[in-house]
This record gives C-alpha cells, sequence and structure tokens, in this order.
C-alpha cells in the first residue's frame, strides 16, 4: 500500500501533540489496520463523506472498501455477520451513529457475542468492537440521545468502555480492537470536538483501571462518560465554596475498577455518582451497589447520585435542560453531601454552562 | 421448481384469538362509493402546494433556531403522500416516518399543532415531547413517527389487525423509506400481513438514497416489488410517482381492502430535493448531481397539479395558503413552553 499518513498533524503545545477526540477515534482505527490486516470497519454510512461525525474519516482512503464499507439498514443481520467473521479469526469494528440503534442488535449480542465463548465450552472467541455514540445535542429527543450502557454493563462477557476524552477514546479503542471479547464502545457526540493531549503511537487504555481525574479531600464524584467534563466543572465551582472534590472517571464500566473509586471513598467518606443515564438499574447503581458492600462496617458513607430525570428525553429546550444533569446540579448535590449542615448552594448558572463546549486537557 | 401461485395456496387463516375480543364486525356500507370518488386537481394541488410552502417555511426558520429539532424535508416527494392520503376516509390511518410532515399534512394532521411542535411549544402536537420526528395526531389518525428506521412497520400492522377485529373497516397506510426496506421486520411484517389478510396500503417511498449511500451500495437487486409479490401481496411500481395515478390506484383498492382482501404494496420512486436532514441541499457533497434533480423538477406535483388549473384558481388557492400557514407560525411563536414539572407527565399512562 502506498501509505498514507495514519496518524493526524493535531496542534502542538508544549512540545506535545494536541488531538480532538473525533481524530483520535479514527487515528486509533487506523493504526490497529495497518497493524493487523484482519481488522475491518463496517457499518451504516461510515464510508460517505460525514464518515460518521468525522470519527471515520480517512479509513477508507487508506484502507479500501473492501475493509471500510457501509451496509443495509440491517443492524440485526450485520451484528450477526460480524459475529461470524470474529468467530472466524477477523476482528471487526461495526459502527452505529446513534446508541439508540444497537437495540436492533440486542438479540445478536446478549445471545451469542457475550455468551459464544461461554456456551461453545471455549472453542471461539468473539473479538469484535460495537462503536456506538450518544447522540445529544439539542432537540435530538426520545430515540436518538439515549446512554444505553448499563445494559450491556449486566451482561457477563461483555466490555464496556466510556472514554471521555481524546487521550481514552484513543487507547480504549485500541484496547477494544486487540481484545479477544466483544467490546461496547461508548463514545460521546458532545466531546469530539474535545482535545487532549495524544501520543502519536499505538497505546492501550486497558479494561479495568480507573482514573483519578482530580485530587480532593471532602468528597468524591464518580463520573460517567461526558459526565466527567462536568463533574471537573463542578469541582471547580466546588473549589471556589470552598469544597475539595476528587473526581474519578471509571474510563471503562465493564470490567469496572471500583477500587479506585473505593479508595477515594473511604477517605472522603461522601460519594457522588453523575451518569449520563438513568438512575434506576444503571451504571450508578452498579457503583453504588460496590461501594456498599465494600465498606459494610468501616462506618458511616453517604452516597448520592444525579442522572436523567426517570423519562424519556424531550426535546423542547427548557425540558431538556430539566431533564440533564449539569455542572450546576452535580455541584450542588456535591455541595450538600460536604456540608450538609450548611444552607444549600447552587452555583451562578451562567457559570455551569459552557462545560460541553469546553476544551478538555485532562492531568494527562 | 414451481412457483406456486401464493394466492391459490394460501391456507384459510382464522386470525381472531381465544379472547374477549368482539368477534368481527361487516365493514360499514359507506366504504363503497369511496374508491370512485373523484380526484379534484385543485384539492390535489391545493395539499401538495401546502406542505411544500409549509416546508419552505420550516427551512427558512430553521437556520434562526427556533426550531431546535432535526427537520427531514419531504420537499419533492409530497405527491407520494397526498396521492395515498387523498382518496382516505377520516377513520383511515397513516403511519409515517421521520420523514414525516408530509403524511402528517396530507391525513389532516393539524398545522398549528406541527409548527409548534417543531418549536418545543406547550400546544404542540406532542406536546414538546416529540419534535419534528416524531409527529402525531390521533384525532385525524396519523399515528406517531418514529426516529428508528422501519420500526413503525409492524406497529402500523398491528393497528391494522386491530381495525380487522374492530371491524371499522378502516385501512392504514404505512410509509417508510426505501432504507427501511431493508430492515428485518419489513418481510416479517409483510408475511405476516399477508397471512392475516389486513388492510394496510404499504408505501415504500423510494428515493434512492438512504442518507448519502445510493441503492447500489444497498440492494443486491432493485427486484423489490417482485421481493413483496412472493408474499401474495399485490405490488406495483410508480416509476415517476405521479400524484394521480398513485391516487387512482389507492382509490380502487380501497373497497376490496375494507372487504378483507387484505395488503396492497407500493413502490414509489421519488427524489428528495434537499439534504438528508437539516434545511439546506447537498449537491456540493458529491453523491448525487444538480443534473438529476433538474430531471425529477419536471415531475415536480406542485408544477404538474398546477398546471391543471387557470391562474386565477391557483392564485387564491396560494394566497389562502400562505394566510394559513403565517398564521401556524404566529401561534407557534405566541403558544407558551411547556411548564418544568411537564417534564415528568405522561410517563406512564
Ligand atoms: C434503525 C436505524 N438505523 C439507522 C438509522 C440512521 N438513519 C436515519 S435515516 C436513515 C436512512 C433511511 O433511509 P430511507 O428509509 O430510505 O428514508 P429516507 O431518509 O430516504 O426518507 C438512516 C440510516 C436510524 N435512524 N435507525
Ligand atoms: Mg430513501
Amino acid at each position: 500500500m502506498s501509505s498514507p499518513k495514519l496518524t493526524w498533524p493535531g496542534r502542538i503545545e508544549d512540545g506535545r501533540r494536541i488531538l480532538r477526540y473525533v481524530d483520535a477515534l479514527s487515528e486509533a482505527a487506523a493504526l490497529e489496520m495497518a497493524r493487523d490486516e484482519k481488522v475491518f470497519l463496517f457499518g451504516l454510512d461510515v464510508d460517505d463523506h460525514k464518515s460518521i461525525q468525522g470519527s471515520t474519516r480517512g479509513l477508507l482512503e487508506k484502507f479500501g472498501k473492501d475493509r471500510v464499507f457501509t451496509t443495509p439498514l440491517s443492524e440485526d443481520a450485520m451484528t450477526g455477520i460480524a459475529i461470524g467473521a470474529a468467530m472466524a479469526g477477523m476482528r471487526p469494528i461495526h459502527v452505529h451513529i446513534r446508541m439508540d440503534f444497537l437495540m436492533l442488535c440486542m438479540n445478536q449480542i446478549v445471545n451469542i457475542a457475550s455468551k459464544a465463548r461461554y456456551m461453545y465450552g471455549g472453542q471461539v472467541k468473539v473479538p469484535m468492537v460495537v462503536r456506538s455514540i450518544i447522540g445529544k445535542s439539542w432537540g435530538q429527543g426520545a430515540q436518538h440521545s439515549q446512554a444505553l450502557h448499563s445494559l450491556f454493563m449486566h451482561l457477563p462477557g461483555m466490555k464496556v468502555a466510556a472514554p471521555s476524552n481524546a487521550h481514552d477514546a484513543k487507547g480504549c479503542t485500541i484496547a477494544a480492537i486487540r481484545d479477544d471479547n466483544p467490546v461496547l464502545m461508548m463514545e460521546h457526540r458532545l466531546l469530539y470536538p474535545t482535545e487532549a493531549f495524544v501520543a502519536e503511537g499505538a497505546y492501550v487504555v486497558p479494561p479495568g483501571r480507573s482514573r483519578v481525574c482530580r485530587f480532593g479531600r471532602d468528597v468524591t464524584i464518580v463520573g460517567v462518560s461526558n459526565m466527567v467534563v462536568e463533574a471537573l466543572r463542578a469541582a471547580e465551582l466546588l473549589a471556589e465554596a470552598g469544597v475539595s472534590a476528587e473526581v474519578i472517571d471509571p474510563i471503562w464500566l465493564a470490567p469496572l475498577d471500583s477500587e479506585t473509586i473505593v479508595e477515594s471513598a473511604r477517605r472522603t467518606r461522601k460519594v457522588l455518582i453523575a451518569d449520563n443515564g438513568w438512575l434506576n438499574c444503571g451504571a450508578s447503581a452498579e457503583i453504588a451497589a460496590r461501594l456498599a458492600e465494600a465498606l459494610a462496617g468501616e462506618g458511616p458513607i453517604q452516597i448520592r447520585r444525579v442522572g436523567f430525570a426517570p423519562t424519556p428525553c424531550p426535546p423542547s429546550p427548557e425540558l431538556e435542560n430539566a431533564f440533564y444533569p449539569n455542572p450546576g446540579t452535580i455541584a450542588a448535590a456535591a455541595y450538600a453531601l460536604a456540608k450538609p449542615d450548611a444552607p444549600a448552594w447552587t452555583p451562578d448558572p451562567a457559570r455551569t454552562k459552557l462545560a460541553y463546549q469546553m476544551q478538555f486537557k485532562g492531568p494527562f | 421448481m414451481a412457483d406456486s401461485g401464493v394466492a391459490g395456496t394460501m391456507m384459510a387463516v382464522d386470525s381472531r384469538p381465544p379472547g374477549p375480543m368482539p368477534p368481527a364486525k361487516p365493514p360499514k356500507a359507506k366504504s363503497s362509493n369511496v374508491g370512485s370518488a373523484k380526484a379534484d386537481p385543485a384539492r390535489l394541488y391545493r395539499a401538495v402546494r401546502r406542505i411544500r410552502r409549509v416546508e419552505e417555511e420550516v427551512a427558512r426558520i430553521y437556520p434562526t433556531d427556533k426550531i431546535k429539532s432535526p427537520v427531514h424535508l419531504s420537499i419533492g416527494q409530497e405527491g407520494v403522500a397526498v396521492g395515498v392520503c387523498d382518496p382516505l376516509e377520516p377513520r383511515d390511518a397513516v403511519s409515517g416516518t421521520y420523514r414525516g410532515h408530509a403524511t402528517y399534512l396530507a391525513k389532516g394532521g393539524d398545522l398549528k399543532a406541527m409548527i409548534a411542535e417543531l418549536f418545543g411549544k406547550d400546544t404542540g402536537c406532542a406536546r414538546g415531547k416529540g419534535g419534528s420526528m416524531h409527529l402525531v395526531d390521533m384525532k385525524a389518525n396519523v399515528l406517531g413517527c418514529s426516529a428508528v428506521v422501519g420500526t413503525t412497520v409492524p406497529v402500523a400492522a398491528g393497528f391494522a389487525l386491530a381495525q380487522k377485529r374492530l371491524g371499522t373497516g378502516a385501512v392504514v397506510a404505512c410509509f417508510l423509506g426505501d432504507g427501511a426496506s431493508e430492515e428485518g421486520c419489513f418481510p416479517e411484517t409483510l408475511n405476516f400481513a399477508a397471512l392475516h389478510k389486513l388492510p394496510v396500503i404499504f408505501v415504500c417511498e423510494n428515493n434512492g438514497f438512504a442518507i448519502h449511500e445510493p441503492l447500489a451500495k444497498r440492494w443486491a437487486t432493485d427486484k423489490l416489488c417482485e421481493r413483496v409479490r412472493t408474499y401474495g401481496i399485490p405490488a406495483t411500481r410508480f416509476a415517476d410517482s405521479d400524484t394521480l395515478k398513485i391516487r387512482a390506484h389507492v382509490a380502487k383498492a380501497l373497497p376490496k381492502m375494507r372487504a378483507g382482501g387484505g395488503p396492497i404494496f407500493l413502490e414509489c420512486l421519488t427524489w428528495r430535493w434537499r439534504e438528508h436532514v437539516g434545511p439546506g441541499e447537498d449537491y456540493d457533497a458529491g453523491f448525487r448531481s444538480k443534473a438529476e434533480l433538474a430531471k425529477w423538477q419536471k415531475k415536480d406535483p406542485v408544477l404538474l397539479l398546477g398546471r391543471k388549473l387557470d391562474k386565477k384558481a391557483r392564485a387564491a388557492i396560494d394566497a389562502e395558503i400562505e394566510a394559513e400557514i403565517a398564521e401556524a407560525i404566529a401561534f407557534a411563536e405566541a403558544s407558551p413552553w411547556p411548564a418544568t414539572r411537564e417534564l415528568f407527565t405522561d410517563v406512564f399512562a
């Protein structure tokens, strides 16, 4: 192959490269596809000029239409196709522009992909990656904005990654491709333009390791996906109000490294879990349960959760604002945990608004 | 290998459940003259022109961010919705897609409530909880639209199953795109609808693309009607989606369908003039050409039906439409936002 460049230029700051989340995703796929001929990428619209909001940009040109191709609108069957190819030793990446569409893949994922290894007595493996994007932006409504990670966390045999920044987007994607099991990637559309330092070569952000993004004393905030970004903003505002918040990004939801969260909770005794999904039986419920189990008998611990309102997502702007947690609601809930005797405090709404668009560089 | 004539070998199916459903009643007599009702060029022109102008106004307003909901415009495709819906009665239902403005309006969905829905207002047809992709007006028998492609196809057939059981004589027109025909639920529904002789008019608006992907990258052959016929469903292709031809076909089929004749299928070749989603065009993206647009603009239903009227009649209709649209936009603008507590209502019935 006449080799078009696999990596994106990004921009250089302090001698290090800064890259957008969206470019990190395609760079990860490009590096792995160049390394391993068995990797291929398919799914509705991966090869068109919009290239899944840019996240598959350049791959068709680099690897050709046998390895980068669109499909009919047949998500159920296409998931089975990925499973079959994976069983034969290929490493398919199946891409969905909205996580909501994974509901059409559920039978194949739940009943075959996640349990083939076990059910077939260890004779096969299913090394496939399912990439999906939370479509949140204004007005997407009930069926184009959902975050359904907990459905997949429920399954033995399934791994789930929810990278919150460009560095992890690349490292999780590479780890997912190299993993011998089915891996669900939950990306977030609003994170696509956010930037972080991203090394040029291949590296993995391995399953089962959380990251402490910010150290603090008074309260632990666990954020899932974009809620990490919002929790970091909340932590800045909390600092101004005299509360020192520790922020943890689990990165991988399955396998979940709850040890790091437990260690933090052991010090702060106060944990707020901010999920970008519903609370019922959600990631936050799992994290809370693990904390309760691990810390039972060690003295009082307080746990609170924020997430979607227990309703479908409405498109009308006011209702939509009330539906989602934001840095203000996270900060207010964390403050109430940290200072139960102080009067309730909510940060100035004007200062909580920009978090989605804020460029996130992270401490790494 | 003999190709068994499907109709001949079809077994008689008693589709009634053992439960307490009422026994099937014979269809109401009123239905019989519907199919013969004359096509009225003025009414048809009014319908296509009204949809066109509503969507042009939506596109005009869109960049102001007053409509915070992804819009999938039907501009260019109006003749299909109008041709199918014009001969329908109020008791008949339509099931549309996220590209559903035309279907909604053609079946008599409330215009003010539609614009208010796009604006996210409390007076919207879904009270600000649906948006452009989920238009609904159950009073006019416009079943809600879905943004997950194909999902409404079996739902429409289920609605038709109920009509059959309840003996209403009503039919359901089920609109779907060419892309939707690739989802498993489409052939699954065809099979069931044919098996149970459900009163469904399946209408595939084949505009040649699913987002930017042409048929050639999605279909092994383009013999969609042939595929459908293997289920024993009469299938007809309308190569230029002429409104009058589609209308005549549906009008003729209705009496038999109301009497239990089973589903029919229409494949209507058409063309979306604008981009997949949003108010603009996409001819600079390189996947389809303006020359093709020009070809389809010669078959513009607004143009063709307009020619059947004299200038004065047309102008009068146009003026009425403009006034109605202006009123609907003013209504949406003046309408209140839903109260924040509305977030929590209607989660359960
Ligand atoms: C199940 C599902 N898969 C993918 C999508 C993304 N998507 C939205 S519209 C569309 C194309 C549908 O094409 P078609 O059915 O021909 O309808 P058209 O937009 O041309 O009217 C796709 C792939 C979706 N909404 N739902
Ligand atoms: Mg289409």
